[in-house]
């Protein structure tokens, strides 16, 4: 909120058990790539509390509505048209404002627009399959997309990602930092996913899983699915400092 | 039965995949148009910055030796007096002129980072005592399933490293090497290694 003061505690330790741990070889890349020895522990310094904050000013006006970032002009993307919308919370339910947001993504044929991206699902010349957002003073941000498209990809024989959008959010401390992917109710796909199954938990994959949300959905335009995503909470001031103001 | 304790559990991480430059370095992708910039590109510092100008360079290595070449990687650094341009730096105010925020993809042919940055001064523990002055990295690729924090400071800060609460904490004083990057005129090398024998220190923040 604008008029709080600016937090400068320390987050609250992460519990690892909700994250994927760095070694799950059947997802295959992760085998050389995951450091084997311990973590080792840290308690929030200066460096870890404070984070970049960006302002408005990088945002540009289209850069939330994929649908229309890329397009040409009067054309727009081939898919089915949504609307994803939700909040950045911390974990003590309370919104974090004012944080930068970065979502990518396929396009409707499951193919992305990268250099080394080799599908044979067409290209949609109207679609870059990417945007960002800064969120409002509650917290709440939202983008216009299509809905993405399942895709093989060379781990397993047959592995397919389900539909999923990958999301960058910044919080406002470097602890916070975090990027993962939100999937959508209903995809058979997720739980044959092998990136999905490095999460050892399986409230913790459902926390991942939007629903869709005929509330937010538009009538005669496009449906909206509504994905929370939860950043690590710090502690109260209350416990690290003298009150202030009392 | 007690109360619920009411918190929500932080949101699991996922992999930032192959195509996380689609999302985060679209031009360097060869995606223009839609962003003027990369966000985080280019160098850190104007005319107007204080302190002394370094370039970090390096390269993430995975448990083969080989150089990753689609890993992005973020810095986080206070300014040359040791302070971070953020709004929860209440110690004083920041330089103007030194974000202290950037992000660089490997190179897509060789995995090499770059960042032109300024020495970051020192910023004090938790206890009061100054820690050595060290940059914040922040790696994610494909085939890392959390984001990886470690720290870079400095060979030519030997007396501060002795003394940082940090790094004196590290029982196995053998791996304490990896976390320094090594000075060489304006140019820092430190070369981050995610397995093997000279498994980078990260932490768990
Ligand atoms: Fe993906």
């Amino acid at each position: 909120m604008k008029n709080m003061p600016p937090e400068t505690t320390p987050f609250f330790a992460r519990d690892r058990d909700m994250h994927p741990p760095a070694y799950t070889p059947w997802y295959k890349t992760t085998v050389l790539r995951s450091p084997q020895r311990a973590l080792i522990s840290l308690e929030g310094t200066i460096s870890e509390i404070t984070g970049p904050v960006f302002g408005h000013n990088i945002i540009n006006e289209f850069d939330n509505d994929l649908l229309a970032n890329y397009a040409k002009p009067g054309e727009g993307p081939i898919g089915e048209r949504i609307l994803v919308h939700g909040r950045v919370l911390d974990e003590r339910g309370i919104g974090v404002g004012g944080t930068l947001v970065e979502f990518w993504q396929a396009n409707a044929g499951g193919r992305y627009r990268h250099k080394k991206e080799t599908y044979l699902a067409p290209l949609d010349p109207n679609f870059g399959g990417f945007g960002r957002t800064i969120t409002d003073e509650n917290g709440f941000y939202w983008f216009k997309t299509v809905r993405p498209g399942a895709y093989p990809w060379p781990n397993g024989v047959n592995d397919w990602r389900p539909a999923h959008i990958h999301f960058s959010i910044f919080g406002h401390g470097f602890a916070q930092r975090l990027i993962t992917q939100m999937y959508f109710e209903g995809d058979p796909m997720i739980w044959k996913c092998p990136i999905v199954k490095t999460i050892p938990d399986e409230e913790a994959i459902k926390q991942l899983i939007a629903p869709l949300d005929m509330n937010a959905t538009i009538p005669h335009d496009m449906r909206a699915y509504k994905f929370d995503i939860v950043l690590r909470g710090r502690r109260s001031t209350l416990f690290e400092n003298r009150m202030e103001g009392n | 039965m007690v109360q619920p304790l009411g918190y929500l559990k932080e949101t699991a991480s996922q992999t930032a995949g192959p195509y996380v430059h689609i999302g985060c370095t679209p031009n360097f992708t060869g995606i223009h148009g839609v962003y003027e910039a990369d966000l985080g590109s280019g160098s850190m510092i104007n005319d107007q910055t204080r302190g002394e100008r370094i370039t970090i360079r390096g390269h993430v290595y995975d448990g083969a030796g080989t150089a990753l070449k689609d890993a992005l990687i973020e810095i986080w650094q206070a300014d040359a007096d040791g302070l971070y341009n953020s709004p929860s730096e209440i110690r004083g105010k920041a330089d103007p002129n030194f974000f202290g925020w950037a992000r660089c993809p490997g190179d897509m042919a060789t995995g090499e980072f770059v960042f032109e940055t300024i020495k970051p001064g020192r910023v004090p523990f938790r206890d009061g005592r100054l820690m050595a002055p060290h940059v914040n990295f922040w790696i994610v690729a494909r085939g890392i399933n959390i984001g990886l924090n470690t720290r870079m400071y400095f060979s030519d800060e030997e007396a501060a490293n002795a003394e940082d609460p940090i790094l004196s904490r590290i029982e196995h004083r053998v791996r304490v090497p990896t976390l320094i990057g090594k000075r060489d005129g304006d140019t820092v090398t430190f070369d981050i290694h995610l397995q093997g024998e000279n498994e980078t220190i990260f932490f768990d923040v």
